[in-house]
């Protein structure tokens, strides 16, 4: 049976998820969240399971990764719930965790390399050219001292190491 | 001429150009002046980068905030992502004096400072709040008669008490703004349904993403609508690259490239060879 461990609880509140307290288990949000129309998530129990720190029933399944984030829950619910914010907090401690799926890493290595989560490509850039836009777009990819300083924060916060 | 710093994100400029072009034409059509946002990066993605690590999320946005500020500017941006991620960001900073602190000793490293000043702005919202319906009205020289189904994605308006723009549950923002047109919003089901790609679904889970996209496709298809017109590039995205295996082919715009039609623009300069689904006008 799954035990009830308030540390871990402690560890979501201390990521953004405190708010969950205040759920008293209407049902609302599981009712209205289209990704618990369409797999096994159930936004409702994974409050629940938040307030009780299951920590191994939250880590260890794919449920807390198929939210979209639509704040459809968050809408409606009775109790001012940051839902969004729970499950956002509870993903952060998996990816501490070790926990991140390939095709997240691929994103997130991105974002460490380009500054940007898609990397520029020749047939986008000939599209832009053809629009008559810099083929580079004026963002960090054409400013050299901008993508080192991006990639000075992303050193100093650490997420280079944490998407090794 | 009111002015502002141009976000671009990473799906609009490295995906479908023809939004970044279109935005930028029909800007200047309505008189909104867009500054380049120089040395910006990506917003960084809500639902993935925030899902990954609160801090590089936070911190990169700041990064994103405090270039804007030091123009002077606000940031208008084209994507309901973009969106979502700077205005929580800006909105979470400006109201905790302590995380703009910790986050400041981060972004003192590459000798930038946030002081807390930046607004973040939809490119929609300012459209329909600035320049107004009936000055846009006024700029409409081509007159449409399409269709349409009006996609307004989910980080546009939602969370709605800091975002306070329209009704999350029932809105009419993206409907007046696509009929100063002339074309016709098309009434459906479950209208504010995600498209099903944020959070990390798409990525990770992209057969979940595609049961979302399905079902608003469904809908929008009994609706009579010819075009599906979004707010937001990756929405625009997931629309335009799942269609072919769900068995659709409702041909997608965002609302510049809308713009830039009603307002004259060459079809060669849309960007449409970027669109999967095939775009007749
Ligand atoms: S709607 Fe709010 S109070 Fe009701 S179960 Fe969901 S999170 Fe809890
Ligand atoms: S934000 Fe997540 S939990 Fe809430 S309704 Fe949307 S998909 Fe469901």
């Amino acid at each position: 049976m799954a035990t009830p461990n308030p540390e871990f609880y402690k560890e979501i509140a201390e990521n953004g998820g405190a708010g969950v307290t205040m759920c008293f288990q209407c049902g609302t949000c599981t009712a209205g969240c289209p990704s618990s129309k369409e797999t096994a998530y159930k936004t409702r129990k994974a409050m629940r399971m938040a307030q009780l720190g299951l920590k191994d029933e939250l880590l260890n399944s794919d449920d807390i990764w198929q939210c979209t984030t639509c704040y459809t829950c968050e809408e409606r619910c009775p109790r001012g719930v940051p839902i969004v914010d729970t499950v956002v907090a509870i993903r952060n401690i998996a990816v501490k965790n070790g926990k991140m799926y390939d095709a997240h890493k691929k994103t997130a290595t991105n974002l460490v390399k380009y500054g940007h989560t898609v990397a520029i490509n020749d047939d986008v850039k000939a599209q832009r050219a053809k629009l008559g836009l810099p083929e580079v777009p004026p963002t960090l990819l054409a400013d050299d001292a901008a993508l080192a300083d991006f990639k000075k924060i992303i050193s100093k916060v650490g997420f280079d190491k944490l998407v090794e | 001429m009111a002015k502002y710093a141009f976000f671009l994100g990473c799906i609009a400029p490295l995906r479908y150009p023809g939004i970044e072009k279109s935005t930028r034409v029909v800007a200047e059509a309505l008189g909104l002046e867009l500054v380049d946002l120089e040395g910006a990066g990506c917003c960084p993605a809500p639902g993935v980068i925030r899902s990954f690590d609160r801090t590089t999320w936070i911190a990169s946005a700041a990064r994103n905030l405090a270039l804007a500020e030091k123009q002077g500017l606000d940031i208008v941006t084209i994507c309901n992502g973009c969106y979502g991620s700077l205005f929580d960001a800006a909105h979470e900073l400006h109201e905790d004096p302590e995380l703009l602190k910790s986050v400041n000793e981060i972004l003192a490293e590459v000798g930038l400072e946030y002081k807390g000043t930046t607004k973040v702005r939809h490119f929609a919202e300012v459209l329909y709040n600035e320049v107004g319906i009936e000055n846009i009205k006024a700029k409409i020289t081509k007159p449409l008669e399409y269709q349409v189904a009006a996609f307004y994605g989910c980080h546009f308006l939602k969370p709605s008490k800091i975002k306070e723009i329209d009704d999350p549950e029932n809105p009419h923002i993206l409907d007046d703004l696509i009929e100063a047109t002339g074309a016709k919003s098309m009434p459906r089901q479950k209208k504010t349904l995600c498209c099903g790609s944020g959070g990390g679904v798409k990525a990770g889970f992209p057969n979940v993403a595609k049961a979302f996209t399905k079902t608003n496709l469904e809908n929008i298809q009994a609706s009579g609508a010819q075009y599906i017109i979004d707010v937001c590039p990756f929405c625009h995205l997931q629309f335009d690259t799942a269609q072919a295996d769900l068995g659709f082919s409702i041909p997608v715009l965002h609302l510049s490239q809308l713009y830039g039609i009603a307002m004259g623009m060459d079809a060669a300069e849309l960007g449409l060879s970027a669109h999967k689904v095939p775009v007749t006008l």
